[in-house]
């Protein structure tokens, strides 16, 4: 057993500082990688993105080897891993009970969970950037093996609906770590609301008259799919559509499940 | 110091914590001791602002806990050794805690060095390691910051008897440097060992506190004698009343030197004279009977 060092005892500290805001977000941000789970998590957005330009540039028709299409690809693993990161990020300090220590060295909460929002979307927009970068790789490589020039279409423009739209789709995962705080529960109600719930609307709205005038007002992942079609730019009411359904579906559950993280007891 | 005022917390019907009130002094060690369930626990978290209190205050150094800017550097926390990732090395966890408390990095292999993890076993997931290994883990994380006060929550538990000797030692020099250690035990022995200030709860509420020599002293003094009928007559005369029991031993509420003094004006040979420390053991089972689960056993 080593005693104390008598120097490392009582070192004299100099003023204390209210810890900043960005050293939270380092901090969480590094909790994100620096476990199995996390970095694996993590891994495999690179790993599925690498696989899925594989994928296009092996099975696609010649002719729809453009960006959009590797963008497109990528797109699908990624709007599904980057939202179980967001969940867990929030839903391991009750379900591993790390936030005995973590809301002990950071008694205001809403600072954890800000600093968790901000290292969740620098996560999605590192993401992206590898997903373009990808993208364009695998569209030079595409254009390299079939001997025609690579096509790019799609404007600078539309890359940012495309990151706005994975954003957006990592915060309902978020939203849903925050309001349920269980890592199992919110994974699940993920899964429900992205696959469950949208063909619900769709078989409602195939079948009902009256809800396929509502469907873009109501259906969050309806009104954000012009987000990710590298067609045309939105018009004003598909914007509004994103905010009204943004609102409903993101903003209200978020604000009830900050109301009850604030009071909770963390045991 | 840290100052607890008042504090209640209900859930529902149920009240866990009873109007609890007391001080934890700088330079002295103060040992929080309750069977379980008694609501330790929860005026631990209370404390910290884990768990909101229903009423009182608790302060820290005249403050309140969310009222400091990096609790870390001023108040060492360990609740619960148990809660951290089981995916995390322990060398990451503490990391992490040096990361938040601003700390230079070679705090982390200090700390891991004073509470005798090895290099390798810091370098092993916290899932694979044992409680006792937790619970220095988790005393090195209360630790880094070097802070004046501690909270402790059964920082014993898992513990090998090495290791207990090394936590009280270490405890004991944190309280003589200046610092304020509060540790919760059920672990009878540890408190009585290490603690200067007692306060006893069971059922939420609190059912003794003082310093471990007020509390011992106030139980009184055993004696054994070849003839213990003239050191009786004796303390009679002073107005001190006895109880001899079948087995010749009588017992008295007045200390011991009393007792002896009167002896030898009696000219009574004492074979036996201490204080009735029946042990904080007996005392704890006798004050706690009604909270205990297994119901009174002294």
């Amino acid at each position: 057993m080593t005693a104390i060092p008598a120097d490392s005892a009582r070192t004299p500290v100099p003023a204390i500082h209210r810890v900043p805001l960005t050293r939270v977000v380092k901090v969480e941000l590094r909790k994100m990688f620096d476990t199995r789970s996390g970095f694996w998590l993590i891994a495999s957005i690179a790993i599925s993105a690498v696989l899925a330009t594989g994928g296009v540039i092996l099975w696609a028709p010649d002719g729809e080897l453009t960006y959009s299409t590797f963008a497109t690809a990528i797109r699908f693993p990624v709007v599904i891993i980057l939202p179980l990161i967001a969940i867990l990020a929030v839903t391991s300090e009750w379900s591993q009970r790390t936030g005995l220590t973590t809301f002990t060295l950071i008694p205001h909460r809403s600072r954890i969970i800000t600093a968790k929002a901000i290292s969740a979307v620098l996560i999605a927009i590192g993401a992206m950037v590898l997903t373009f970068v990808v993208g364009a790789l695998g569209n030079l490589v595409g254009a390299a093996v079939t001997g025609t020039s690579p096509v790019w279409d799609v404007t600078i423009t539309q890359c940012l609906y495309y990151v706005l739209g994975m954003i957006l789709s990592l915060l309902i995962g978020f939203t849903l770590g925050v309001l349920l705080r269980s890592s199992t529960g919110a994974i699940v109600a993920y899964f429900i609301l992205t696959f469950l719930v949208p063909t619900a609307f769709g078989l409602l709205a195939t079948s009902q008259q009256w809800f396929r005038d509502l469907q873009p007002w109501v259906d969050i992942q309806f009104s954000q799919s012009g987000l990710f079609v590298f067609e045309k730019s939105l018009t004003g009411e598909q914007w509004a559509n994103i905010a009204v359904t943004g609102v409903t579906w993101l903003l209200l559950p978020l604000a009830v499940g900050l109301v009850f993280v604030m009071r909770a007891e963390v045991k | 110091m840290i100052t607890v005022e008042g504090v209640t917390r209900k859930y529902g019907h149920f009240t866990a914590v009873d109007d609890v009130s007391f001080t934890a002094e700088a330079g002295r060690v103060t040992g929080f001791l309750g069977p379980n369930g008694a609501g330790k626990s929860t005026t631990m978290r209370v404390m910290v602002g884990l768990t909101r209190a229903t009423s009182g205050t608790v302060t820290i150094s005249g403050r309140h806990y969310i009222d400091l800017p990096n609790p870390g550097l001023e108040v060492g926390v360990l609740l619960d050794a148990s809660a951290q990732h089981a995916g995390r090395t322990g060398r990451e966890i503490l990391t992490i805690a040096q990361l938040f408390m601003g700390l230079p990095r070679h705090r982390v292999e200090e700390m891991l060095d004073v509470v005798s993890l090895t290099p390798t076993e810091a370098s092993r997931r916290v899932g694979n390691y044992s409680l006792g290994m937790r619970q220095r883990l988790g005393i090195a994380t209360a630790l880094i910051g070097d802070p004046e006060v501690l909270i402790l929550d059964e920082p014993a538990n898992g513990l090998d008897p090495a290791g207990i000797r090394w936590m009280r030692d270490l405890l004991r020099g944190y309280a003589d440097r200046g610092g304020t250690v509060l540790l919760s035990s059920h672990l009878l022995h540890e408190i009585e060992v290490i603690a200067d200030d007692i306060v006893m709860i069971g059922n939420g509420k609190i059912v003794s506190q003082g310093t471990k020599t007020e509390l011992l002293h106030a139980v009184g003094t055993v004696v054994r004698a070849g003839d213990l009928i003239p050191l009786q007559r004796g303390l009679a005369e002073l107005g001190i009343a006895t109880t001899v029991s079948e087995d010749g031993v009588l017992r008295t509420d007045v200390d011991p030197a009393l007792v002896g003094k009167v002896a030898l004006e009696t000219g009574v040979a004492l074979t036996e004279l201490r204080a009735a420390d029946a042990g904080l053991e007996d005392m704890f089972l006798e004050l706690t009977a009604t909270s205990q689960r297994d119901g009174a056993t002294a």
